[in-house]
């Protein structure tokens, strides 16, 4: 792991970033951890103390060249990782075009996961789509994995007629009960304990069900991260916990968020099995993630996961990075561009080429700009129409009160 | 004097204490190297330090027992919660610990401490980014409750609370950071032209305990706090009707007599807050004015409040109160 930074002087101690605004960022060139580094443990059998090593470790199946190897490597076939590489090109054109439409007026707000879009898209490809989703807001990727029509994404991120959560809620605040994706909540963190709480009714039901969570490295430090550690450590149901490490919590820098060791070797107070892996490898995250659901569904118990990457963009439209780091550091990172690794790894193997590339980004682009024309159909944010105010007053309770019903009257709509 | 807007109102009335006090300290969310999200707390770092002025992790529980352990062993802290919304894992802390210790020490503990804390709508910001939790901390004996309106009282009353030995609950009207609210959208205006936006550069309070009389008049008194101060004036102008606007600024504990002595004079009451009704500051305001104004009383006191329902992203003006609904209520006082 790289050396935490920090300046101890009198009286107590504050964490600092690594490079601020002016400064050159220089992580150190390519990460010192290679793939083959870390074995893959037998999941039927693994205890935490077999993961030290990776807990502080890197799990890593490309290398710098894109060239995969070590017991990690998922082997996937080509069909597969296509299918993975098209999710994250399509994550990334969609956030760009989202962005834009923010910029213009057409979005009240956005936020993209620009730089980590191979995070919920390879995990939850490595899940079964009975398996429960409960995400932070950098994971509407796992939407596209289960199939969600992007024209209904849309909709709810305008926030018109046809916003599956009538316009309740801010934008990239998805709710999908059919692809199993609760609805993400802006109170950071709540949803880590909920999803060992949901593994635990699987668990009690006999379902054959397992439930993904992810929080951030800033998120960790709120206590619904240590209740969901400490319950899954003490009941051990079918549970995969992630923090996403991607270095900020919007202007919070991680040397800010914790004075401990890797996030990952937390778990393992917890005698969680713990793993810590490039979060822009997709083949490891994958890896990973089916490790872990094997754990899971053998009735094992949790695995505790930090996913290594760098917020590339914005916290949310909101944000102006440039302010509190330097504007290029995402450029430095180590982890590279998950899009770029997968790409160059394909093409190695013979099994993509710059042509395909070139005509998927085309389609895809224009497939979201049909989509973003089909979504504004039903409204747009400069002139509606609007999901109707009689919808303030509905599904706040199963039935409608009479107090809430007076004030329905009251506002006459 | 000099003109300010309510975010640099703010952030002289932290340098004045960081500058007065040594043992003043500002942490939070965000608010060190970056300033705050709303800029709040800009430049104070660089020129106080990173151990006066720093960014906590991202835990408001932990934010609020800190808190309270500085203030325990003489320091002053004040921390700010980034939303509102978010102080809820800091309400144990808050309202078992903090807001109690005095007590149940006998006196012998005190935690002298503010939390800042953006609150109310009119920004787009949905369920999380929206809410007035006000009612949720005045039901807590041991905390104080303020809310500010405009850069002057925000700067006063922020200092006010700040020299207070008690805990205070500090609330800002994040709508009105940039500019008063008069309910249009589509017409926002600035602080530049607002005389309440004349603001010392010095140290000076605005008490707490007292509240301010916006204007006078005779038919009816209005009470509001916040953003919903800038909404009655429009409403009252829109009325046509010579109320007496009263911004109570400190909520806990509340400016009785300025309150009881208008009412009595214009024996109608409308009270006006953006947070849900049911159990909202305003039913605490009504039912003491009744007991204490009831023969004076010409018409039943009304409250004008957001909904009794989580506070929606796209219709949110349909759920704030706005100078029309406010006007209409201070109209029906005038029936009876």
């Amino acid at each position: 792991m790289t050396e935490r930074v920090t300046a101890t002087t009198k009286p107590y101690t504050i964490g600092r970033p690594p490079f601020r605004p002016g400064e050159d960022a220089d992580f150190g060139g390519k990460f010192s951890e290679q793939p083959g580094d870390l074995g893959r443990p037998d999941p039927a059998t693994c205890s935490a103390q077999d993961t030290v090593a990776h807990a502080s470790g890197l799990i890593r199946v490309l290398d710098d060249e894109g060239v995969a190897s070590g017991q990690w490597n998922p082997q996937l076939d080509a069909e597969t990782m296509i299918q993975g590489l098209e999710y994250m090109m399509r994550l990334r054109i969609f956030d760009d075009r989202m962005i834009k439409m923010q910029r213009t007026g057409k979005l009240s707000f956005y936020m993209r996961s620009f730089g980590e879009e191979a995070i919920a898209i390879a995990q939850t490809m490595a899940l079964e789509t009975q398996d429960w989703i409960f995400p932070s807001y950098r994971q509407p990727g796992a939407q596209f994995v289960r199939g969600r029509d992007m024209v209904s994404m849309i909709c709810h991120c305008i926030g018109n007629t046809e916003d599956n959560v009538k316009g309740r809620q801010m934008p990239v605040h998805y709710t999908w009960k059919e692809g199993r994706f609760i609805s993400i909540s802006s109170p950071v963190g709540t949803q880590f304990s909920q999803a060992v709480g949901v593994a635990m009714a699987s668990a009690y039901k006999g379902d054959d069900e397992v439930c993904i969570s992810w929080l951030g490295d800033g998120t960790s430090a709120q206590g619904d991260y240590h209740y969901a550690l400490n319950f899954a450590s003490t009941f051990k149901p079918p549970v995969i916990l992630n923090v996403v490490n991607n270095q900020w919590a919007i202007s919070t820098h991680a040397n800010l968020a914790t004075g401990g060791r890797t996030f990952a070797e937390r778990g393992l107070a917890y005698d969680i099995p713990s793993m810590r892996v490039d979060g822009n490898d997709f083949l490891a995250l994958y890896s990973v993630t089916k490790w872990a659901r094997e754990r899971a569904a053998a009735g094992l118990g949790a695995t505790h996961i930090e996913v290594y990457t760098y917020r590339a963009g914005g916290h949310s439209s909101s944000d102006d990075p440039s302010v509190y780091r330097p504007d290029d550091e995402f450029r430095y990172w180590p982890g590279g561009d998950p899009i770029l690794r997968l790409k160059e790894h394909l093409i190695k193997a013979e099994m993509w080429n710059e042509t395909r590339h070139t005509a998927l980004a085309q389609k895809i682009d224009d497939e979201v700009m049909a989509s973003y024309k089909a979504a504004c159909e039903f409204g747009d944010l400069a002139s509606g129409p609007y999901p109707p105010a009689s919808t303030i007053f509905t599904e706040v309770y199963e039935t409608v009160p009479w107090h809430v019903q007076e004030q329905r009257e009251e506002l006459g709509k | 004097m000099t003109k300010m807007n309510m975010i640099k109102a703010l952030n002289s009335a932290l340098e004045v204490q960081l500058e007065k006090d040594k043992n003043v300290v500002i942490f939070g969310e965000d608010v060190g190297f970056f300033g705050g999200v709303f800029r709040v707390t800009d430049g104070l770092q660089k020129k106080f330090g990173e151990h006066r002025v720093f960014d906590s992790p991202l835990a408001e529980g932990g934010i609020a027992a800190i808190a309270m352990g500085m203030g325990l062993n003489g320091l002053r802290p004040v921390a700010e919660i980034q939303f509102a919304d978010y102080i809820f894992p800091a309400y144990d802390q808050i309202v078992n610990e903090i807001a109690k210790v005095r007590h149940r020490s006998g006196g012998e503990f005190t935690a002298p401490l503010t939390f800042r804390t953006p609150a109310g709508g009119g920004i787009k910001g949905g369920h999380h980014h929206s809410q007035s939790p006000e009612a949720q901390f005045t039901h807590t004996p041991g905390l104080k409750v303020v809310y500010c309106s405009n850069p002057y009282n925000a700067k006063g009353l922020l200092t006010a609370s700040i020299e207070c030995n008690d805990p205070v609950i500090f609330f800002e009207p994040k709508r009105c950071y940039r500019g008063p609210f008069y309910g249009d959208p589509h017409n926002v205006p600035t602080w530049n032209d607002h005389p309440d936006a004349e603001v010392p550069e010095g140290h000076y309070i605005v008490p707490l305990e007292e509240a301010r009389i916006v204007r006078e008049g005779s038919a009816c008194t209005v009470i509001a706090w916040g953003t919903m101060v800038h909404m009655c004036e429009q409403a009252i102008k829109d009325s046509g009707i010579d109320c007496e606007l009263i911004d109570l600024q400190t909520l806990v504990p509340w400016d009785r007599d300025t309150v009881v002595n208008s009412i009595k004079k214009t024996g109608r009451c409308v009270i006006v807050h953006e947070a849900p009704k049911t159990s909202g500051f305003g039913a605490e305001m009504s039912a003491s004015i009744q007991e204490r104004c009831f023969y004076h009383l010409e018409a039943p006191i009304t409250r004008v409040t957001g909904w009794d329902t989580p506070f929606p992203h796209t219709t949110e003006w349909d759920y704030i109160p706005s100078p029309a609904r406010i006007a209409e209520a201070i109209k029906k006082t005038q029936e009876e």
